[in-house]
């Protein structure tokens, strides 16, 4: 067992860990946190995706080590005050999800593309999300979703 | 007229809503592991089984019947709620738990609001009916004198107080039973059901707060994970453990432990990644018999078997009809082994103390589990609780059950709880699968262009292994046993029976034993729904053609129900359907075309009507679904929005069915056990999908969770053969397989 440090959602936070372990086991058992998802432990499906240092990495196949010093962001961290993320918000709105497993994969994939590209096309936003896995068929609502959100973070209503 | 049941003595409930309805949803699982002692009836028969009206004026509601990513916690209680005149808000919803809700068996077949939601009804008309009873004599009024507003019920024309429904049951039970006849509200005076009220489980899971399965914790838990034979999901197991190296794994740290009964092997230890290593280190030896046929030859194989042949209808002379027709065809469709597309491999947790057992599983049905779960652990059942949480996507009987059989048997072997979530290539590879099955079609037309004889034989297994009480249908029970799974012979015919009206009809049924099935066969969405489909409205194509008629036309010609041709016109409607046969499109590298297909579900639910544009680039084969058009009627349509969302899912999963799923296997068992060796849809490939809902408030309430499946195939293959001319007549529509029959 290793002793390191995270930054999670803004908070650091002292863990005990196996030192080979993959970063989503820390976010799921060591904090207890529900957002990032167990999906394939193969970086196939995007379950499990969190931000690191402000970009979308699959959390079952990083080394808890290398988010050592960076900032982890998941799905928890994204709401601030009680007050959700527009992702979010266009989320609820467009009533997007069924099971909702691939849920925080979908939000966490989107979140710093939106933010480097704050106006996509929908063929852009699938591109986008092409190796982020639905089994429901909730795609369509999803693509509205970001496409929701993406005019709320550039400013429009949401 | 409502009666009161003879029941014994009940006490009072407890007060408030969290005593009974936090257990196994939130927050207090700790809880359930004590028992409270619950003095509640849970037979269906008995109001109290389905209802409690608390102290504050809100309703507890029992279902048997769960939430699998579908809609129904927000259906249901919707019903529930425009029954008793309550606002949405007031109701709470507890679902399948062996010690709190009836036993409404699975939660499968889009049964939910089609039985569940009628039982629901039903039971919260009684509990009206029951409240304006109380009130009646509380007031001294008569019936014909109450009004119901918001959960109050006070006297029409009087100024005496109104009363409430928490007030009038004073904390108590209803001591009555559902009346099976009870007198139900007018669908015209709906203000709820018919809406589309946002689903209550979403926020929490957008935002990270939602407890799935996957997510819940017990103080003591163990993790852990299973070691498979290498003879990788087979029915009859074909292998035996000769060895383990228990040495292997000795330099993990974290407590690992190795637990073995017969074929079953597992290990536990403290935390996950350490029982993740040790499962994938621990040095085993197995011996194997490679059984399996070669998998090129699999439908020659199924058709080879010996089966159990059952003729299903027969009417007039179809041989006679067949030999007297101008113009016959035969043709012969075929379909692959599929996986459950759950993105989150089963999980779930359990804690084994002496004979007491408690699981939290994401099965469909925790009655039918729990009797498996009693005969594999060797206790009495009523000694197993089984509770239900949410897990990830669920089309129909995936490793939900098995899982909850593992994390059992772990527990049992160590003493402590333990959680158990499969690896992808468990769940890929040992997950029950939707059968391969095959469907020969004969057919003729007359002279008029009409149908004149239909002649069909299927070759099916059955299409439910699930736990039903048996252990043996747990793949624990069936590597420890050495018995395959059993079950009687159920989905291989859905939807085998045309719904057209044909003169000379016949249907014959060859189901496969479980036994000889090369993979374990169980329920996927449809179960053989989608196949049959497949291979009846490509053929009704196939005959369209024949007859140079226009595909539309040539099925209205065979339908006398005026919703099966409402729903076709409606689709064919909005898609812009171009009439007339199929021409010949111009030589180009891309061909467009348009196909349709329709289907009543199960022959007495669901009409469903798809249309679709498809382009296929003729060099590489490729095929690209470009827009689908669905006329759904469902009958009463309760949640307009979650019907839609249902439907769109069923289009999209269907679609990656039909182009692109299909099991490998060799002589062993199963090869794609990963997203890249068994791909699904992805994004860029889903077309524009668009939906017509014909709502029919007067109409039963029948499900919608699997029958636009069953259409989608069909419609695009045979817009593919209106494209091209091509007839795909083997799923999946692979460019390989264009590129076959494109040129022979």
């Amino acid at each position: 067992m290793a002793q390191l440090t995270l930054k999670v959602n803004g908070k650091a936070e002292v863990l005990e860990v196996e030192a080979t372990s993959m970063l989503l086991y820390a976010l799921r058992d060591n904090l207890g946190l529900h957002g990032p998802r167990f999906g394939c432990g193969l970086s196939q499906c995007g379950a499990c995706t969190v931000n690191v240092g402000g970009v979308a990495v699959r959390s079952c196949v990083t080394p808890v080590s290398a988010g050592v010093g960076k900032e982890i962001l998941t799905l928890e961290g994204l709401s601030s005050n009680g007050k959700l993320h527009p992702l979010q918000e266009a989320f609820i709105a467009e009533q997007a999800a069924q099971c909702g497993y691939c849920l925080n994969g979908m939000i966490m994939q989107a979140k710093p593309f939106l933010e480097h590209k704050p106006n996509p096309s929908e063929e852009e936003i699938r591109q986008e999300l092409s190796n982020n896995l639905c089994g429901c068929g909730t795609h369509l609502r999803i693509v509205r979703a970001v496409q929701r959100a993406a005019k709320a973070m550039a400013g429009g209503v949401s | 007229m409502i009666t009161k049941a003879s029941m014994s003595r009940r006490v009072f409930l407890k007060g408030s809503a969290a005593l009974v309805v936090g257990i196994g949803l939130s927050g207090s699982l700790g809880k359930a592991q004590g028992g409270e002692a619950l003095s509640r009836s849970l037979n269906p028969g008995d109001l109290e089984a389905w209802l409690a009206v608390l102290p504050d004026n809100t309703v507890t509601v029992y279902s048997g019947k769960v939430e699998l990513g579908t809609g129904v916690d927000t259906a249901l209680r919707q019903i529930v709620a425009e029954e008793l005149y309550l606002p949405f808000s007031a109701i709470t919803l507890v679902q399948g738990d062996t010690a709190l809700t009836p036993n409404q068996g699975y939660t499968a077949g889009s049964q939910t609001i089609q039985v569940g939601g009628s039982q629901l009804r039903k039971a919260a008309a009684t509990a009206r009916q029951a409240l304006l009873q109380l009130a009646a004599k509380k007031l001294g009024v008569s019936l014909d004198q109450l009004v119901t507003k918001g959960g109050y019920i006070s006297p029409q024309n009087s100024a005496s107080p109104r009363v409430s429904y928490g007030a009038l049951l004073g904390g108590q039970q209803f001591h009555y039973a559902v009346d099976p006849n009870v007198k139900l509200k007018d669908p015209s005076q709906y203000t709820l059901v018919g809406t589309s009220v946002p689903r209550v489980d979403i926020p929490a899971k957008a935002s990270g707060k939602f407890t799935y399965v996957q997510d819940v914790r017990v103080p003591g838990m163990l993790h852990g994970r299973v070691i498979r034979p290498p003879t990788t999901g087979a029915t009859t197991i074909n292998a035996t453990l000769e060895g383990v190296d228990e040495s292997s794994v000795a330099q993990i740290p974290g407590g690992v432990k190795v637990v073995r009964k017969g074929n079953f092997l597992g290990v536990v230890a403290e935390t996950e990644w350490a029982a993740i290593q040790a499962a994938q280190q621990l040095k085993v030896r197995w011996s194997v018999e490679k059984t399996l046929p070669q998998m090129g030859t699999l439908y020659n194989y199924l058709q080879g078997l010996k089966t159990s042949d059952q003729t299903e209808l027969h009417t007039g002379d179809v041989e006679a009809a067949l030999a007297a027709s101008p113009q016959s065809l035969h043709a012969t469709y075929q379909w692959p082994y599929q996986i459950h597309d759950s993105i989150g491999p089963s999980c779930a947790v359990a804690d084994v103390r002496g004979d007491q057992v408690v699981c939290w599983s994401p099965t469909q049905g925790v009655y039918p589990l729990r009797g498996a779960l009693a005969q594999l652990l060797g206790v009495p059942e009523r000694n197993v609780r089984v509770i239900y949480v949410e897990g990830s996507g669920c089309y129909g009987h995936n490793g939900a059950d098995d899982v909850t059989a593992d994390a059992a048997l772990l527990s049992q072997a160590v003493g402590r709880p333990v959680r158990v979530q499969w690896m992808r290539w468990d769940e890929h590879g040992w997950a029950p699968k939707g059968p391969a099955m095959v469907m020969k079609l004969r057919g003729a037309i007359d002279a008029r262009g009409n149908v004149a004889a239909w002649d069909n034989a299927v070759w099916t297994p059955t299409h439910s292994t699930r736990p039903s009480g048996e252990a043996r249908n747990l793949l624990a029970g069936n590597l420890i046993a050495q018995q395959v799974p059993t079950g009687g012979p159920v989905g291989g015919d859905r939807n085998a029976p045309v719904y057209y009206r044909f003169a000379n009809n016949r249907l014959v049924l060859h189901w496969i034993p479980i036994a000889s099935s090369p993979l374990r066969p169980s329920a996927l969405r449809s179960l053989g729904g989608v196949q049959n489909t497949f291979a009846n409205e490509s053929f009704m194509d196939e005959l369209a053609a024949l007859a140079k008629a226009d595909p539309l036309q040539f099925r209205l010609n065979h339908l006398d129900d005026p919703r099966a041709v409402a729903v076709l016109q409606a689709s064919a409607e909005r898609f812009g359907w171009k009439s007339g046969p199929r021409k010949a499109s111009s030589v180009s590298d891309i061909a467009i075309g348009q196909g349709i297909a329709f289907a009543r579900y199960e022959g007495r639910n669901a009409y469903v009507a798809a249309a679709a544009e498809v382009e296929v680039e003729l060099k590489s084969g490729a095929i690209r679904v470009r827009r689908i058009v669905v006329a759904h009627d469902c009958g009463l349509v309760i949640n307009p929005d979650g019907l839609r969302n249902q439907i769109e899912g069923n289009v999209v999963q269907a679609l990656g069915r039909t182009l692109k799923e299909e099991v490998r296997f060799d002589s062993q068992g199963v090869q794609s056990t990963d997203w890249s060796s068994y791909p699904i849809i992805t994004f860029p490939e889903v077309p524009t999908v668009e939906v017509v809902l014909i709502d029919r408030p007067h109409e039963p309430a029948v499900g919608a969770g699997e029958a636009t499946t069953v259409v989608i195939p069909g419609a695009i293959g045979n817009a593919v053969f209106d494209a091209t001319g091509v007839r795909l007549r083997t799923v999946p529509f692979t460019p390989q397989q264009f590129l076959a029959q494109a040129s022979p």
